[in-house]
Order: C-alpha cells, then structure tokens, then sequence
C-alpha cells in the first residue's frame, strides 16, 4: 500500500510573525522556515504504518516554490521513500492545492493520503476535505487514532464533544491532529541517506490544474493589542478587583 | 443582495449556539434572506428552535436516517445540492463546520474563506492567520458563491425574533455514499457549562502536574458557574481530555471571565482567549508572557492561590 502525505512548509511556530508596515505580507526575509507541525505528524504516522508492514511506500508531496528541495530533503531524511516537488513560486490557495494533489493521486494511486488539519500559516483547515469531496473518497480530520484493517480505517477524531470513531473505506484522506503521535528527530545517517532518494520535481503549470484561487487577499494588519492590565498582590485584592469590575 | 444558507449545527436534539453566532455574521452583510438548513434524522424540534433566531428568513429540514451523524462525507453532497439559489452558504468554525464546509466548498467548486470574524460586506471578510497574529482581509468575486466558517467568538448569539420564521422540508437529489461509517462518540461531561459559550471559564496549565491535581480547578469551576479548559500542555500531558483545549488549534473562547492558572501563556494559546472580556493570569513565573495580556494578574503558586480563592469565594 502506499501512503501520499502532504508536506507544506511553514514558517516556524516559535517565530513572532511581523505583518509589514504596507500590509502586504508578512515579514519572512530571514524567518526561519519548517515543516508545517501537522504534516510531520502525518508523516511519522505514515512510517510506522509502514513499519507495522500496513504500508510499503510513503511519498511525500510539496507545492512549493524551487529553494523549497531542502524541505523534501527533510521529509526524506525522516523516513519517506519518494518526493514529489510541484513547484510554482505562487503560494496557492486550498481550492488550487487540493486540485494539484488530486493530480498526484491520480499518477501514484494511494490508498491513503494522510495530511495535517491545518497549517499554521494560513490556519485554513480545508485542503485534505476539499480534496476528499474531489476525488469523492471519505475523509476522516482531526484524527487522533488510526487503525487499518484491510480497505477500512478506523480513525478516532477530536471533535468539540470529544472524541468520534468513523471508519472510511480506502481509499480516503485523512487529517491529523496533534496528539496523534510524536514525530521522530531525525538522525545524521538518515541525512546523508536522504540525499541519494529520488526527488521529483513537477512543474506546476505542466499538471493542467485550473485554479482555484479566487480570492484576493486584500491587505493584512496587525491584530489590537490587549493592553497590559494590573498586577494584584494577594487574592483578597484579585476578589476586590473582580468585584469591582462586577464579574463577582 | 446577499442571500445566505447557514448549516445548523445541532447534538442531541437541540440547536448549537454557533449557528445563532452564524445568524449574526450573516446579517452583519446586510444579508437580504438568511435561511437555515437542519440535517438530521428528526429535524423537526431543533427547526423549530432555529426559527425563533431573530433575521431568520426560513428554516429548511433535510429529515434522512443517514443525517443521525454528522458526517461530512454524506451532509455535503445535499448541501451542495441546496446551495444553487444561494449566494452564500456559512457554517460555524467548530469542529463540525471545519469538517463539512470545505467539502461543500470543494463540490461546488468554490474556495472558502475560514474563522470570519468580520465582514465589511458580503464580499470583504477580516480573518485571523498566523494563530491570530496577523489579520488577513480578502475579497472573494461578486459572481462566485461564497462559502465560509464563522469564527464563533468573534459574534454575539442572535437572540429570538419577534416573529418565528416558517418551516419547510426541502427535497433534495444527492447520492449518499456508504463508504463512511459512525462508530461512536465518547463525549465529556455535559452537567458543566459548555467551553464555547460559557460566560465564564477557568483553565488550566502544565503546572498542574496530574491529572488528579487537575482535578482540584473543577471545585474552583463549579464555585464560579465556570467552563473548564485546559492549555494544550496540559492536555498533552494527559491531565484533561482533548475537547478541554483551548487555543489556535483547540476552541477559541470569548468568555466574560477567562481564568489562567498555571498557564505560561504561549502564542498558540493566547490566540484562543484574546476575545476574553476580563482575563485573569495566575502564574508563578512573574515574567511568563500570558501576563503581558492578562487584565488582572497574580504572581503565585496555583497550590496556594486555587484553595484561599475557593475560600474567598
């Protein structure tokens, strides 16, 4: 069986993001960039679906721009067999990106494609259901558990209520959340392994993908600031100050 | 004119707060119909909940055994269905909305635009990226339908209408597929006040150090009428359940009251209470950073604080 798993590259969760002074961005010059921490949560479940002997082949796929091969490295050098690099210099829009891995899906027929819910760059939280709903497979988000049995998963999803088993027929996308597993540190033979396993770069415009970008972003802004409040020394001045505030 | 569907978010036989926090969002576009739909397998009683929602054009029920669960996989086809005489379709940024509305998106071949926390006007949406440390604003064209999450903290619940809206059963042709199937739903307790709503929420942190001593904010909870919630180290470290998590990839809360204790305060959790009326910061660390946001703050140990605050309330 062969796993795709989706591998964004994201700036890194403990930098401070900077919106630039003319709202068009976000400062990155810099900015250290990483995997998106969903999809090396995908990534780890992928290799020890295959350690478990679930899986044989585990690709994973970025759309991103060309200096974006380091990161593949990095996917490869955590465990994945292949690498699949569709390259464009435009950061694409869910709609678009789910597009392109449908694209993917269709060349390397995998019976699961595991994904992070979100990224935390944009936090949209929609590419693995939009390309469910295009390849018209189920999907199963903010997983938790997985457990393959033959052509069924059982997946275990954080929901708001708690936690919800579904099981989907494969093939099916699947969406991870954070408490799935912890991903492996890569190891220093694992680097210099990597640099001998295929990597394929696909150029973007070559996949006939129509695009789904239809909104424009306008501007971004920084978000109002809570402004620092008041230290109390004891509780009976924080029951005071609540009171008078009359939350008590 | 903007005419809206919203999607019901319902369990158990009621209406979730989050689709009267859609209704607001809806009517902050100057929406000129707001209708919503209710997928179930007995609609009716949570229907008749959705009409009262002041702004509410019409309520239309979609009653099938296969809507019992809300699995995205077989709601989105009949939405999508539903959608044509539509120019907007909004769901609720909840675990339930983030999973069905972008498969409704997808099938109607739309983007969508997530966690809306303003609309300037039908087309013009602010929203939170970067675990809220950026707002993004983007236009989406006015021949395309929109989709989009609201971002529940972000708006007020609307409340009852002077009149109640009427009640169809809308027909639609969509093929269910079978090839995703319910298993079961361990949920949390319900004889607390819920996360996302509640006025009031006490939370906890890493500095717990057990479950067993996690236990001790609940007395602190039910003194105050409070939600708990838990920071996601806590939750990590197996001291409270995942649907206590609160923070960019957790719940989002905007309670009157929010209550850190043991909570360093990372961005990733902070994104989650800025909507807060009052946030009070309990921590050992006086340099810890949830202290540059906190309106009131306690430098102490949680051992100490938690038990002379149940006592003074």
């Amino acid at each position: 069986m062969k796993i795709l798993v989706g591998y964004k590259r994201v700036v890194d969760f403990n930098v401070r993001i900077q919106v630039k002074p003319d709202g068009s961005g976000v400062v990155t010059e810099g900015v250290k960039l990483s995997p998106n921490p969903f999809d090396d949560i995908a990534l780890e479940e992928a290799l020890r679906l295959r350690e478990k002997g679930v899986a044989t082949d585990v690709v994973v796929a970025t759309i991103a721009p060309a200096d974006a091969q380091a990161h593949l490295r990095n996917g490869l050098a955590m465990g994945a067999n292949r690498a699949i690099h569709v390259v464009t210099d435009k950061a694409v829009q869910p709609l678009t990106a789910a597009r392109t891995l449908l694209k993917l899906i269709e060349k390397e027929q995998p019976q699961i494609v595991l994904l992070g819910k979100q990224a935390i760059d944009d936090d949209a939280n929609q590419t693995g259901q939009m390309l469910a709903a295009l390849w018209g497979r189920p999907q199963a988000t903010f997983a938790s558990k997985i457990e393959v049995n033959g052509n069924v998963a059982c997946v275990t999803r954080e929901v708001d209520a708690g936690l919800e088993t579904i099981e989907v027929e494969l093939p099916a996308v699947i969406t991870v959340d954070l408490r799935l597993n912890e991903p492996r540190f890569i190891k220093l033979p694992d680097i210099m392994k990597a640099k001998s396993k295929p990597l394929e770069t696909v150029p973007f415009d070559s996949l006939g993908v129509e695009s789904g970008d239809h909104h424009k972003v306008v501007k971004l802004t920084a978000p109002s600031k809570r402004s620092k409040g008041t230290i109390v020394k004891d509780v009976p001045e924080l029951v005071a100050a609540l009171k008078a505030k009359g939350l008590l | 004119m903007a005419k809206v569907l919203i999607v019901a978010e319902h369990a158990h036989g009621k209406l979730n707060p989050s689709t009267a926090k859609c209704v607001s969002c809806a009517k902050q576009m100057a929406a000129g119909a707001i209708d919503i739909v209710v997928l179930a397998d007995a609609p009716d009683a949570i229907a008749a909940e959705a009409a009262k929602l002041d702004g509410v054009s019409r309520v239309r029920t979609i009653a099938n055994p296969a809507n019992a669960h809300a699995l995205a996989a077989a709601l989105a086809p009949q939405i999508a269905a539903l959608a044509g005489e539509y120019t907007h379709v909004l769901g609720p940024s909840t675990t339930f909305g983030k999973d069905v509305m972008p498969r409704i998106a997808a099938l109607l071949g739309e983007g969508q635009v997530s966690d809306v926390m303003k609309a300037h006007d039908a087309h013009t949406f602010d929203r939170p990226i970067y675990a809220g440390n950026a707002i993004q604003t983007v236009e989406t064209p006015k021949e395309r339908k929109v989709v989009a999450t609201v971002r529940t903290a972000s708006y007020p619940a609307a409340g009852a209408g002077a009149a109640t809206a009427p009640v169809e059963a809308a027909s639609v042709s969509a093929a269910l597929p079978g090839h995703t199937r319910f298993v079961e739903l361990k949920e949390g307790r319900s004889d607390r006040p819920d996360l996302q709503s509640a006025a009031r929420v006490v939370s906890g942190g890493r500095a717990f150090g057990s479950a067993e001593n996690f236990q001790q904010l609940y007395r602190l909870a039910d003194k105050l009428g409070a939600a708990v919630g838990a920071s996601r180290a806590a939750v990590d470290a197996g001291y409270a359940p995942n649907e206590l998590q609160v923070g960019q990839t957790g719940k989002i809360v905007a309670p009157e009251l929010y209550i850190a204790i043991g909570i360093s305060g990372a961005i990733q959790h902070l994104t989650g209470i800025k909507d807060a009326g009052t946030i009070v910061a309990i921590n050992k660390d006086g340099e810890a950073p949830i202290f540059e946001i906190a309106d009131i703050g306690l430098v102490g140990d949680w051992t100490k604080v938690l038990p002379e605050l149940e006592q003074a309330l």
